[in-house]
Formats: structure tokens, sequence, C-alpha cells
């Protein structure tokens, strides 16, 4: 497998964008306004494109250049765009009701990372590779997973909770491209244009959200319950 | 030849009904398209069963597959596809939505094509895109009404249901991480594969994957903890769309969580996948019985039995063993046929008293003899009482459990179902022997549309009861020893 023999250059390159990644969902974890959570997962998206682009390059896997290309266009790009759209439509700036403060989010998400850390460590050194990238790329995906459902549960803006969904996406994305660059082509592309859909299909949601229940915070949504 | 005639014909009838009504839009020709697809799916799915003894076939460069398991879940589903598209012709003219229907039926096709097409899958990773599709249309299904809480259930539906089938994307990704060890960086993750690369991966990865994908499929089957979704969307949407959610979509996610217990069965990492299927299914039976006890909603109630059946069918595939496959797939059929019956009811029962409260529903016996009485033997039906075919799955779940080292939840899950026997009847004694005089008499007769497929599902209920055929044990037999 690629990540057990990488040459030193490789496994830093590919350590630092994924450390980075998760620095940016700290980011949207510790802020407060949806345009800062906007930028920061337009960002990672293009971290997770260069990586696509390396790995492709360092492990001989020329597909992934084009998986490279789709990912800056429709996650970098096309993606953020979208959402833009719906935040202008919107008129809501920031979250208005926090139900943690971001510093309390960001202590535990960083306990997070830590619990993924340990389990990354157990699983890796069950397969006798403790000490590659691999490691981090487990905690990477896994910690991404834990923030993105901290984000899920503490925000109540329709569009924090997309942006949630997809920084759960992306940790599983960025994970994948290093631990298994050899996945099938078609699934990925599918995936990606799956991931196009949701979007699209989140827009209609959050207009009828609007026009029917007059507010997008799902604090509001408290109709149906027992 | 035959059955990949079949399995065209499967996919193509609902592919083509949608491209037409698209195009031409009339609301009554979008009906007969959406019926006359459902009615070609039901027919093509009927002889699969038999066709797939022979053991698995594989079509169309490895992506296709028709092995027992997925034969009888499409079987399943289709039934359901068909009975609630004659029951959308009734329902839907009540509506006043003249304008929508054919976007409606279109939609309603495309819901009915990916829970037929999932099942079919041969790809793990095909598989996971197929049930995110279910979700994505069944949303709009779920929002169709328009009204705010129809808004929130859809809203509430794709957002934990997306979390969820995220969890298992990243179960899928870890069990194809696992199989590189075994079979190279690049292969192609069918369940066969992964099943054959199983005995040589890593224990502590697999029971991780497995995991996570039981949980994420785990919340689109509806199991408590992760049921939230489940009551909201099941109620608010219209009567067809409950109907397919509850008596179809379930079951097609319920075969990806056996395809990966079969999978995790074949690494042998001990019995903690299997306790894990057998807790779930209990918390699913404790949740429905605290719910449907003080249920007011009448199509909630109708919700909160799926947690329920859920529940069933997680723990007879958890018990594993012939009785506890073949007592599960049994229920699964069973359980299609009588949640479609109780919805098409408690549908038919909302528009006719206008409201979607059990204590806004009275005499219900007196004011409708016929359908009254269907309705009232499809739930006592649905609470396992004999002569039906739930009594009969029911009990052989039962028996399989005592079976195993859980008996304890064998025990457990005998209790439950009494309590909830008690519970669900009860609100069926308000609503047909409680009369109350400040209740509104119903405004609307129930269309014989609405009538018919609740005998299509009664009787096949009460043969299934009466009389398991020889050659169905035998089939069920074969699906358990291609799991074990």
């Amino acid at each position: 497998m690629l990540a057990a023999h990488l040459d030193p250059l490789a496994a830093s390159l590919f350590s630092l964008i994924a450390i980075a990644s998760l620095l940016l969902a700290f980011v949207m974890l510790g802020s407060r306004w949806l345009r800062h959570y906007l930028y920061a997962f337009a960002l990672e998206s293009w971290l997770i494109a260069a990586l696509s682009a390396a790995i492709g390059y360092y492990g001989h896997y020329p597909e992934l250049y084009l998986i490279a290309i789709l990912t800056a266009l429709f996650r970098g790009c096309f993606l953020p765009y979208l959402l833009l759209r719906i935040v202008r439509r919107l008129n809501v700036a920031r979250e208005l009701h926090v139900t943690l403060q971001p510093s309390t989010s960001l202590v535990i998400g960083a306990l997070g990372v830590v619990f993924a850390l340990t389990v990354a460590t157990r699983i890796s050194t069950g397969l006798g590779l403790a000490g590659t990238v691999v490691v981090l790329a487990l905690t990477v995906m896994l910690s991404m997973k834990l923030i993105g459902f901290l984000m899920l549960a503490v925000r109540h803006e329709a569009v924090s909770q997309v942006l949630g969904l997809l920084v759960l996406e992306n940790g599983i994305f960025l994970g994948a491209q290093i631990l298994v660059p050899g996945m099938p082509l078609l699934i990925e592309i599918v995936i990606l244009f799956d991931l196009l859909i949701v979007v699209a299909c989140f827009g209609f949601l959050v207009q009828y959200l609007l026009s029917r229940v007059g507010s997008t915070s799902s604090l509001d949504l408290r109709r149906l319950v027992g | 030849m035959l059955v990949s005639a079949l399995l065209l014909a499967i996919v193509l009838a609902p592919a083509v009904a949608i491209a037409l009504m698209l195009v031409v839009r009339r609301p009554r020709l979008a009906e007969g398209l959406n019926l006359a697809a459902a009615t070609i799916a039901f027919l093509a799915a009927l002889p699969l069963p038999s066709l797939s003894m022979g053991g698995p076939r594989i079509y169309w460069s490895d992506y296709v597959i028709l092995d027992g398991l997925g034969a009888w879940v499409i079987l399943c589903s289709a039934i359901v596809y068909f009975l609630a598209s004659i029951h959308a012709v009734g329902y839907m003219r009540l509506l006043d939505e003249e304008a929508r229907l054919p976007r409606f039926y279109a939609l309603f096709a495309g819901f009915g094509l990916t829970i037929l097409i999932a099942p079919m899958m041969n790809s793990a990773g095909l598989y996971w895109i197929a049930i995110e599709l279910t979700t994505l249309v069944s949303t709009f299904l779920v929002a169709f009404e328009r009204t705010a809480e129809s808004i929130e259930a859809a809203w509430k539906y794709i957002i934990i249901v997306s979390a969820g089938i995220s969890l298992a994307l990243l179960g899928t990704v870890l069990f194809y991480w696992a199989g590189t060890f075994v079979l190279g960086p690049t292969y192609d993750m069918t369940w066969a594969a992964l099943r054959g690369a199983a005995p040589r991966m890593d224990k502590a990865l697999l029971l991780l994957a497995f995991l996570l994908v039981l949980i994420g499929y785990g919340t689109k089957v509806g199991l408590a903890p992760m049921h939230t979704w489940l009551p909201d969307a099941h109620s608010e949407g219209p009567t067809p769309v409950s109907a397919l959610l509850s008596g179809a979509l379930l079951n097609t996610a319920m075969i990806g969580i056996v395809r990966y217990l079969a999978i995790v069965d074949a690494g042998a990492p001990g019995p903690g996948p299997r306790i894990v299927l057998v807790v779930l299914g209990v918390v699913s039976l404790l949740i429905a019985a605290l719910f449907i006890v003080r249920q007011e909603g009448v199509k909630r109630l109708m919700a909160y039995s799926s947690v329920e059946h859920m529940g069933v069918m997680a723990l007879g595939f958890g018990f594993g063993g012939p009785l506890g496959v073949a007592g599960a797939l049994y229920h699964m059929l069973n359980h299609s046929l009588n949640k479609s019956l109780m919805f098409f009811g408690a549908g038919s029962m909302m528009r006719s008293y206008e409201t979607k409260d059990i204590t806004g529903i009275r005499e219900v016996g007196r004011r409708f003899p016929v359908f009254g009485a269907l309705w009232l033997a499809g739930a006592v039906a649905i609470t396992g009482a004999p002569p039906f075919g739930l009594f009969a799955s029911e009990f052989t779940v039962l028996r399989a459990g005592l079976l195993t080292s859980s008996a304890w939840a064998a025990i457990v899950m005998a209790v439950l179902l009494i309590v909830i026997f008690v519970g669900f009847l009860n609100h069926f004694r308000v609503m047909y022997f409680a009369p109350d005089d400040r209740i509104a008499a119903p405004v609307r007769p129930v269309s014989a549309w609405c009538v018919l497929p609740m005998w299509g599902a009664l009787i096949p209920l009460l043969v299934l009861g009466l009389w398991w055929p020889e050659s169905v044990w035998r089939y069920f037999g074969a699906i358990a020893a291609a799991l074990r």
C-alpha cells in the first residue's frame, strides 16, 4: 500500500495538507459568521484537490488528476457558490442563538481529536503501520467526522447544518485519498455528483423553510414531537 | 437470459414512465403510467425468488447481482409499490393538487425505482449511492404537501439520514481499505470479494468498519435510537409515500446491514457484531412500545409500529441461524403487506374525518362497515395475533432467539410485544367502540381505489398465516446457508 512506504517529502506534504484541513475545520467550529464557514470550506476543498493531485503524482495514479480537477471545480467553486447564493437570499449573517460558546466547542472539538488519535493509533498499530501517515489520515478522518457532528448538534442555522454535513463528507474524502487511492474511479465521481445533488436539494428545502415555516433556524422546528 | 430481461423490465418500466410523465404532464395520464409501471415491476418481480434458487447470478460486468436475499427484498418492495400505486389513484385525487400530480407521480415512480435498484447492486459503493438517492427523492415526496409540518419533517429527514448515511460511507471506505491488504490497492468492491477477503482482514478494523456501517444504515432502517426522523417523515408525507417509506424503503436498507453482517461473520471477530444488532433491536422495540402506548396521531402510531417491526427483523437477523433468518425474511414480507394496509386505512380515515388525531376519529366500524372490518383485521394482524402471517414470523424469531445465547433478548421481545399488543389495540378500541357526540361525522366516503389494495394486502396475510409452503421454507434455508 502507498502510505506505508512513501518518501519523506511526500509523507510530510500529505501530513501538512491533512493537518491544515483539520485546522480549517476548527476555524469553522470557532466562528459564528456563516461567511467564515463558507471560506473555510472552500479552502478545505482546494486542499483536498491538492492532496488528490499530490497522491496521483507520488503514487502514479493518473486518474487522481481528474479527481483533483473535479474536486476543485465542484467542491472548491460550485458548492461554495451555491451556498453563498443561499446565504445571500437568507439575510442571515451569523448564528443568532448559540447553544455552546465557540470557545467551549473548540475545547470539545480538541477532545474529539484526542479520541480520534487514540482510535487511529490502536487500529494502525494492529496493522503494523504505526508511525506512518496512515495514523494521521485516520485521525483527521475520524476527528472531522466528530467535529461535523458537533457542528450539526450545536448550530441551528440551516446553512450551518448543511456545512456540517459537508465537513463530514470532506473528512471521509480526505482520508480516503490517502488510505485507498486506488478506489474505483466510478464511485469517486458518482459521490462527487451526488454531493452536488444533495446541496441542490438543500437549496430547495431552505426556500420552502423560509416560505412555510418563516425561519431557517432548527430551533423553530418544533411542531412534530412525541 | 430470462432473469436479466426481468431485471431490465423492473428498472425500465418506472424509468420510461417518469420520462413520459415529465414530457406529457397530464394528471390522469401520469396516474395511469405510474400504475402501469408498478404493475409491470410487480409482475416481473414475482418469479424472481424462484429463479434465484440456483445461486447468485451476476450481470452487466459485475455491477448487478440477483441472489436469494436480493430477490426477496425486490419482491417485497415491488408488492408495496404496486399496492401503494393503486391507493395513490384514490388518495391523491382528494388533495386538490391536480396541477402538481404529474410531478408527484414522477417522484413517486423515481422513489420506487431507487428502492428496487438498491438490492440489485453488487458493489458496496454503488449500494451506498442507491440508498443516498432514495433519500434525495423521497425528501421531496415527504415535503409534497408544503405545509409547515411536512417541510419540518422533510428537513429533519434529510439532515438526520444524510448524517447517518455519511457514517455508512466512512464504514464502506474502511471496509475497502481493510480489503486492500488482502486484494491489492485496486479491486472491485463486490459483496463476494469483501466476504472472501474478510477472514484475512484485521479484526479491530473490521469491527470498527462494521459498527459504522451498522449505525449508518441503521439510521435509514429506523432502528432506535437513530429512529427520530421516522415518525415525522412517515406521518407527514402523503399516505402512498408513507406506505412506500415504511413497507419498502426500510427493507432495502436492512438488506445492507444483513450483507455486511455476513461479511463480518466471515471475518469472525467474535460475537460483538451480533450482540450490537440484537441490542439495537431490543431498544427499538422498547422505544416503540413506550411511544405506541401514549400516541395521539394516527399515522404516527403506524410509524412507531414500523420501528417496532424493524426491531423484530433486527433481532431475527441478529439471532441468525436458519430459524432467525427465515423468521426475519418472512416477517419482512408480512410487515410490508400489513403496514401498507394500516397506512392506507389511516390515510383514508385522516381524509374522511379531516384530522390527524386518534381522538378525532370515532365509530369507524359503524360508519364504514366493510372498510372498518378490513382495517380492524389489519390492526389485529400487525400486533402479531393469530391467524395472520405476523404471528407465525414473530413466533419463529422468538424460537430462534431462545436457542441462542441471547435468550434474554427473546424474553424481553415477548414482553414488549404484549405491551404493544395492548397499547396498539387500545387506540383501535377508542376509534371503533367509544362513541363521542362532540366529534363530527366523517365528511367523505372512502374511495374504492383506497379499499381495493387493502384487500390485496389482507388476503395474502391470512393465507401466509395459515399456510407456509414447503418451497418457501427451502428458499429461506438456502438464503440462510448463503449468509453463513
